[in-house]
């Protein structure tokens, strides 16, 4: 019974997608109501499923009872579990900013967004290299949609850009599929890691060809450098609640890295072992440098946001490519935070840009908005959670990240780059955040608001500020639990690098420790 | 026949990248299409090149074609075929919004 649990994060959002569009007619709000339910019981199956692998437990699930290695199996441990947590608390935040009003601008909003996460939760649980590319193709499919939800000039632009590149990604990963299944003869993941370490060494060149186009394809989706082009155009036009929910797009990209090069060529991976341990860590570097000064030429509030998701991802993948247990633990722990605090402030500009009017998001000396200090100390908050200064969760994330690679040969390379771009950030976060909130005129003489106009607006306000603090709150939380954390964290990192125990639970079927 | 079908993939794939190259969108969705035929071939052709042998178990035979590749590029090309048309669809888009078919937006002469 407990291994039916596994498939439900998937079965349940592609049901509430396909009622969502046979209820099309019934009007926004019953959608609004079924999205949100249906949201809300993904979090309840996530943390089901994490009381189920919390003692190190691996769960296979063999669909249609095909077994291993013939049928696909989809998986549970303690990285796919906890991205699923991340993916269903992040879009309940997302879904409770996009039922102000920003589903309202297209048609199907809602049943897109199921579908995303119906790709979302397949990729991170299944346990099949085609399978994923399918989920791959799901979570992509409904992402060009919505990211052009709405239209607009900018938008299409920067959508057409988006959809022509990952469709060039999606074909170098069937070609990495194609030259896996034609030399070692399967597709499962756990049977691709038995059969990677017995390699002959004629095949080695091809085997390492495939992996390297693999790492290729994931680092587009993770946006490293120099694949990274797509997304601060792509992030900064769409609507805010999309852009939000796209702040776990790049993190499938980590995950799959974080999983193929664990599992399948990771340590144990005989000829092609480690394949990518000399890679990473340069990108991850230049990632975090590169972003951080696209951060400061940004021209726009939005944009910069979408470069500071490009450093965070950088920070991430430094803490990755150490290759060791604590820089996958951080990593782990990273995650959430990156992913949390950039959604955040993906909805807090929206929200400033919203109540600046003419000038939007653009850096330009404008008007006094309403309810200043408000706002202007959530972008306080939000930027000292971005930057990762102390105390809030970005600070432990860097901590932790610096921490691990103490003992790394290139620390002092590591340690400048991470400390110069923080200050890079917090340079331009400063700038940018007096120019929206120091240096605004005094508003044009209006006719004063009447009572119920204020209550209105302050209202509004209050409902579209509620998911920005609550994805605050879940970066307060990562900290008050920081040590709690970093114990699942660290176990996590310790199961990742002993894959015999994913290898064995695939092929026995079972509940295994 | 392996040397045929390994120049056929090699065209393919030239042609596809160097049409995605394009400045126009037709050019660049056509390049997708050309690549996405070079990697469906590509799929079908990693079980091997075999003529007329059975791809389920039967008694008294050793030598099979394997079925797998043919199922994976079943679904390789409905995906493929799924993404065309919507780019054709986002390429038209683009036009009518945008006013031409540069894939920046922008025409320049």
């Amino acid at each position: 019974m407990i291994n039916h649990l596994v498939i439900a994060p998937v079965l349940l959002p592609l049901l509430a997608g396909v009622s969502l569009l046979l209820l099309r007619g019934r009007g926004l709000k019953t959608q609004r109501v079924l999205s949100l339910v249906s949201v809300i019981m993904q979090i309840g199956l996530a943390a089901a499923l994490l009381s189920a692998v919390n003692g190190g437990e691996i769960l296979a699930y063999a669909v249609g009872n095909w077994q291993a290695p013939f049928g696909i199996v989809l998986v549970a441990d303690r990285l796919s579990v906890w991205m699923l947590i991340i993916t269903a608390l992040l879009s309940l935040c997302v879904l409770s900013y996009a039922v102000c009003g920003g589903d309202n601008t297209g048609k199907h909003f809602h049943v897109l967004f199921q579908l995303q996460l119906l790709g979302l939760n397949g990729a991170f649980l299944t346990g099949d290299l085609f399978n994923l590319f399918v989920f791959f193709e799901i979570l992509l499919l409904a992402s060009y949609s919505l990211l052009l939800h709405g239209g607009g000039r900018q938008r299409t632009k920067a959508g057409f850009h988006f959809v022509v590149i990952n469709l060039v990604g999606s074909t170098l990963f069937l070609f990495a599929v194609g030259i896996l299944y034609g030399i070692l003869g399967t597709l499962n993941m756990a049977d691709l890691a038995v059969k990677v370490a017995q390699t002959t060494p004629e095949d080695v060149f091809l085997v390492s060809t495939a992996g390297f186009l693999l790492f290729g394809v994931f680092a587009l989706k993770a946006a490293l450098l120099p694949l990274y082009t797509w997304l601060p155009a792509a992030y900064a036009h769409t609507s805010a609640p999309v852009a939000a929910l796209f702040a776990i797009m790049t993190k499938v990209g980590a995950y799959s890295i974080l999983r193929i090069y664990t599992l399948i060529f990771g340590e144990q991976a005989g000829p092609e072992a480690n394949l990518i341990e000399a890679w990473l860590l340069p990108m991850a570097l230049m990632t975090l440098f590169v972003g951080m000064l696209g951060v400061l030429a940004s021209t726009h509030l939005r944009q910069q946001v979408a470069y500071l998701v490009v450093a965070s991802i950088g920070s991430l993948f430094i803490a990755l490519g150490l290759n060791t247990e604590a820089g996958i633990a951080a990593g782990v722990y990273y995650l959430p935070h990156s992913t949390f605090a950039s959604a955040g402030f993906f909805i807090l500009a929206d929200i400033i840009a919203k109540r600046r009017g003419a000038e939007g998001d653009k850096f330009e000396i404008g008007t006094k908005i309403s309810y200043q200090r408000l706002l202007g100390a959530l972008f306080f908050t939000m930027a000292v959670l971005m930057v990762g200064l102390p105390p809030l969760s970005g600070f432990i994330g860097k901590f932790l990240i610096l921490n691990a690679a103490i003992s790394h040969p290139s620390l002092p390379l590591i340690m400048g780059v991470v400390l110069v771009s923080s200050f890079m950030g917090l340079v331009a976060i400063a700038r940018s955040g007096s120019l929206i909130f120091y240096r605004a005129l005094p508003a044009p003489e209006k006719p004063p608001l009447t009572e119920a106009e204020m209550k209105a607006d302050r209202k509004l306000l209050v409902i579209e500020l509620l998911p920005v603090i609550s994805l605050l709150m879940l970066c307060i939380v990562l900290v008050v639990c920081a040590g709690s954390v970093m114990e699942f964290a660290h176990a996590t990192a310790a199961q990742l690098l002993q894959p015999a125990a994913y290898i064995d639970a695939v092929f026995n079927d079972g509940v295994t420790r | 026949m392996e040397a045929l079908i390994a120049i056929i993939l090699g065209t393919l794939t030239a042609c596809g990248v160097y049409l995605i190259l394009r400045a126009r969108t037709f050019p660049v969705v056509l390049g997708l299409t050309f690549l996405s035929y070079a990697v469906n071939l590509f799929l079908l052709i990693m079980g091997r090149l075999t003529v007329g042998k059975p791809p389920i178990i039967l008694e008294g035979i050793t030598d099979y074609a394997d079925p797998l590749p043919q199922a994976l590029v079943l679904t390789a090309i409905v995906i493929g075929f799924a993404m065309t048309a919507f780019v054709i669809v986002l390429a038209l888009k683009a036009y009518v919004r945008l006013g031409n078919d540069h894939v920046d937006g922008t025409h320049k002469l």
